[in-house]
């Protein structure tokens, strides 16, 4: 007789409730990643984290701590407010690319530049997802979306921003790393710079982010496999995977 | 504690550290930024946060931050600040948190110029921001008031969770003149039962002002209502002189009002029968007062540093009671006490009771 072993449950920092997201949309690892990095590392009782304006404006009911609403964009300020008062808080951002590398490009930059003891973790999709998949300032070129419907034409539209090659040459950066969503390795890669992004914050470093690609099925017009399919081929050469940046080599210190 | 000579910008801004202020995110502007500076020494001096944000729309958002640990929070700014802060101030609002802000104004529209002007009236107090809100705005006149309202300012906006704006102009800012601090509030920093902290031992807390269901936005907006017709009807703040037999009540606010009252106290020595109504609570708007007045004086004459603005609110109130004059310069240009003086002399020569009780004004004319 064998016996009943749990292999995969929910996290405890993640709340019971279904969430609004799309079929096949990896918001739901992003999320799970957090959860379980927050309470792997035993702060989840004393993070709060930002939300922002776009599909992840409701985090707040998914991930299991204190949460604020930012107005768009405006994340990094929010979060440098709340460390700046309760420094010994874990404070993290979850911020898409139109909220972070559009709107919101001066706060994160500068919050980077100040060397904010908090965690941004940037979804990067190529797509302005919340109000129906109009190019986004990380649209790679070509990328046919309702706003740039012949194909994103870099002469008329500008090239994608590489937000996380901007952090790292910031002094004020300590740990600054793209990964994907796209298949299980990478996702463990992932979960590991998250947590490695925290634990810099928790030793009171500096300004760290965590860039993930992600995918929209529904706005990209893919199915969720064929979506994965394209961060590999199309994503992935405009935005290379790796650790940009690791002060002390991830040797991180409490 | 004694009288000192003190700057208006400074004198706020150490009003502000003795009433608590734990932390301060702020953007250089003229003519506030006396204020920040003063701010940038004093606050790491005491242990606690100062930041120079990277512009007005980000400092506002760490004061939004901030405050949702329900610590005592400001920022400060003047006009064309306060227009790029009015995303965050309407976030505040929203999400009803306590904070306050500084609007030392200056002269508009546009870039404008730096010379002292009332000119945001019209900004702050009816709403700041997109939606229905309107923060509490209190106008001090004189520095001794300025320090005594900024420490009322962080009270109330505890008590009410609410947006506070002190809204002063370049004069006060930058004057000097004799004035007392209060001694230091010993208060020791505490998370309200609302605030964030991390949510270890007790459910998660979410500090947000979306509301996506129509019904449920109607209930919040409702709620926000009720909460500004009690504070309508608790704080309302004026002071007058000469009121008691006044045929003519000039109103003015802030610097306004002190050339307002140089003016009035000359016309009395004329043997005018004038007086002064100040309003230091513009929202909510002292009508409550300003009612009591109306039905006995023959003429109001609004005195304002900017084309017109509060004089709407005191013709809400007046009404059809008895006309109501507008004296202004604008533009950052100084009113002189004589330019009120020939004001009051010719609304005065001007004002004729009708036969049947009623107040006219022969010609209703800008002055």
């Amino acid at each position: 007789m064998i016996a009943e072993q749990c292999v995969y449950e929910r996290p405890v920092g993640l709340t019971a409730t279904y969430t609004h997201y799309c079929p096949g949309c990896t918001h739901g690892i992003a999320h799970r990643l957090t959860a379980e990095v927050l309470k792997e590392l035993g702060i989840l009782g004393r993070t709060i984290g930002v939300a922002s304006v776009g599909c992840s404006v409701f985090a707040y009911h998914y991930i299991a701590c204190d949460f604020v609403g930012a107005a768009h964009g405006r994340a990094p300020a929010v979060a440098t407010g709340l460390k700046r008062v309760l420094p010994d808080r874990v404070i993290f951002t979850y911020q898409g690319d139109g909220d972070l590398a559009s709107i919101g490009l001066a706060e994160v930059l500068h919050a980077a530049a100040r060397g904010e003891k908090i965690t941004v973790i940037f979804i990067n999709n190529a797509i302005y997802g919340m109000t129906g998949g109009q190019m986004a300032p990380t649209s790679p070129p070509g990328m046919v979306t309702s706003s740039s419907p012949g194909g994103r034409n870099p002469q008329q539209m500008g090239y994608p921003i590489r937000v996380s090659e901007l952090v790292a040459q910031i002094e004020g950066s300590v740990y600054v790393a793209r990964r994907s969503l796209h298949n299980p390795a990478e996702i463990r890669k992932a979960k590991k710079a998250l947590r490695l992004a925290f634990e810099h914050q928790i030793a009171g470093h500096g300004f760290t982010m965590v860039e993930l690609l992600s995918n929209c099925p529904t706005n990209w017009g893919l199915t969720p496999i064929e979506s994965l399919r394209w961060i590999e081929e199309r994503m992935i050469p405009a935005f290379p995977l790796g650790e940009l940046k690791n002060v002390g080599d991830g040797k991180v210190e409490g | 504690m004694a009288r000192e000579l003190l700057k208006g910008n400074e004198a706020i801004a150490e009003a502000a550290v003795r009433a608590g202020l734990d932390a301060y995110f702020g953007y250089p502007i003229t003519p506030q930024t006396e204020l920040l500076e003063y701010l940038a020494r004093r606050m790491p001096e005491l242990g606690r946060a100062f930041v120079q944000a990277e512009s007005e729309v980000a400092a506002i958002n760490m004061v939004y931050g901030a405050a949702c640990t329900g610590r005592r929070v400001m920022t400060s700014s003047s006009g064309p600040g306060i227009s790029l802060m009015q995303e965050g101030l309407s976030y505040i609002a929203g999400a009803e948190l306590p904070a306050v802000v500084v609007d030392v104004m200056r002269g508009g529209p546009g870039l404008g110029n730096i010379a002292a002007s009332q000119s945001d009236y019209f900004q702050v107090t009816r709403s700041a921001g997109h939606g229905d809100f309107r923060p509490l705005t209190l106008a001090p006149a004189t520095i001794q008031e300025a320090i005594d309202l900024t420490g009322l300012a962080f009270d109330l906006a505890e008590r009410y969770r609410m947006l506070v704006i002190l809204l002063v102009d370049g004069n006060l800012g930058q004057m000097m003149e004799p004035a007392e601090l209060p001694p230091f509030c010993q208060r020791e920093p505490s998370l309200p039962e609302w605030a964030l902290g991390g949510a270890e031992g007790r459910p998660p807390r979410i500090i947000t002002s979306i509301y996506l269901q129509p019904e449920a936005l109607e209930r919040h907006n409702l709620a926000l209502q009720a909460k500004l017709a009690a504070i309508a009807e608790r704080e309302q703040r004026s002071s007058g002189m000469y009121l008691e037999d006044a045929d003519l009540i000039v109103i003015a606010f802030g610097s306004a009002a002190r050339v307002a009252q140089n003016a009035v106290e000359a016309a009395r020595a004329r043997g005018m029968a004038v007086g002064l109504f100040r309003p230091i609570t513009l929202s909510p708007f002292p009508s409550q007062h300003l009612a009591r007045l109306a039905p006995r004086a023959r003429a109001f004459l609004v005195v304002e540093m900017n084309a017109g603005q509060m004089i709407e609110d005191v013709r809400l109130v007046v009404g059809e009671c008895a006309p109501v004059r507008f004296y202004g310069r604008m533009g950052g240009v100084e009113m002189l006490p004589d330019e009120v003086v020939q004001a009051i002399e010719q609304t005065m020569h001007d004002t004729h009771v009708t036969k049947n009780g009623a107040r006219r004004l022969d010609a209703e004319v800008r002055l």
